[in-house]
């Protein structure tokens, strides 16, 4: 059923970010510390543990699926409701850090591409 | 009329689906006809909703009571709860596969574009570590700048910034990688997964080698799709703390 699959991804969730609200807790910082990222990361081991056992149908997967279909929606609705008007201002910060960072991980590809190219080329990838 | 705004001011997170529904379908066309495919839809859309967001103040549109149902949908409750679910496509059987250059190449990823994000908010006069560090976030990926920022309580405008980094970082993947491919060696499919997992932003890491060479397209979506998640996870902590220390309030 397509409920289990939404109640698996609320569980990660909730729990994932009581994580990280307790780390942020246990450090004094205000805030959710990588609530998120636990968050995820529970949901690959838990679908992970329960595909082996053969618990995680399709229909299962398919609540889930369906959420995670609806990010870009989701963020473009975030998207228009933000203080873009007092952003704008900081528009060149934006280009600034959004293209320098690629152009940074496009001069990296070369150098770590190095790493394990055997590796990968004799497993015939 | 009365009747009319009444029934989209008592459905608002509906007519906000519909709305969001909308700006996608315009999005594909403009992507489809007239950029050819070569601009991801999800980057146009996640555009359009910003230019949208001009419209008000505070709130973007949302300050318009007909569209309040935007930010509900697009607050962060729905956004961490689609966010966590994409985790679903990504097996981490699969980033064994990629080997060593895979998760060397997502650290480093996710580690050079906040390094070089935060330069960029410290360049430009941010001074608070929560604000740095939302900036610095954005420029991993357009979700992992939100994420994080609403996180640590960073302020909606700063968050809109880090949306806007994500975006050109898109926006840039995908237009100079056919241009710079051949020579940042990107030919092979060893080489499309380290680039996947430096880069990270997936549609504009799909959109940039279909336009180079479509056989790359898999392999660097591979390390791509664990990369949000690990930014996610960095970001907001470890990172944060790191800026913390060396930017107390």
């Amino acid at each position: 059923m397509k409920i289990y699959g939404v109640a698996l991804l609320c569980a990660c969730f909730l729990v994932g970010k009581y994580l990280g609200q307790q780390l942020g807790n246990l450090l004094g910082i205000p805030g959710d510390i990588g609530g998120v990222g636990f968050a995820m990361l529970l949901l690959m081991l838990g679908a992970a543990y329960l595909g082996r056992r053969g618990r995680l149908g399709p229909e299962t997967a398919s609540g889930i699926g369906f959420w995670s279909a609806m990010y870009i929606p989701i963020i473009v609705a975030m998207a228009a409701t933000l203080n873009v008007k007092a952003a704008f201002g900081g528009g060149w910060v934006a280009l600034l850090a959004g293209a320098g960072a690629t152009l940074a991980g496009f001069m990296l590809v070369p150098i770590l591409a190095r790493i394990g190219r055997k590796d990968t080329e004799k497993r015939g990838n | 009329m009365d009747v009319l705004e009444r029934l989209l001011d008592t459905n608002g997170l509906i007519f906000a689906f519909l709305m969001v529904g909308g700006i996608l379908l315009l999005a594909h066309g403009v992507s489809r006809y007239l950029t050819k495919g070569r601009i991801p839809a999800a980057a146009l859309a996640i555009l359009m909703g910003l230019a949208l967001a001009f419209t008000g103040g505070k709130k973007g549109i949302a300050d318009h009571p007909l569209f309040a149902g935007l930010a509900v949908l697009g607050g962060s409750m729905f956004r961490d709860f689609a966010v966590v679910a994409t985790a679903m496509g990504a097996d981490l059987e699969t980033i064994r596969r990629t080997g060593k250059a895979g998760l060397v190449s997502l650290f480093t990823g996710v580690g050079i574009s906040f390094l070089v994000g935060s330069l960029a908010a410290l360049a430009m006069g941010y001074t608070d570590a929560v604000s740095i560090t939302t900036i610095g976030a954005g420029a991993c990926t357009y979700i992992v700048g939100p994420v994080t920022g609403s996180a640590i309580g960073a302020s909606s405008e700063v968050i809109a910034i880090s949306v806007a980094a994500g975006v050109i970082k898109t926006l840039v993947t995908t237009i100079a990688t056919p241009w710079a491919a051949r020579r940042i060696g990107l030919n092979t499919p060893h080489a499309a997964m380290v680039f996947g997992g430096l880069i990270g932003t997936t549609s504009g890491v799909v959109a940039g080698l279909a336009a180079s060479d479509e056989k790359l397209v898999p392999y660097g979506a591979m390390t791509a799709t664990f990369y949000t998640g690990l930014g996610c996870l960095l970001c907001p902590s470890v990172f944060y703390i790191l800026l913390r220390t060396l930017f107390p309030l």
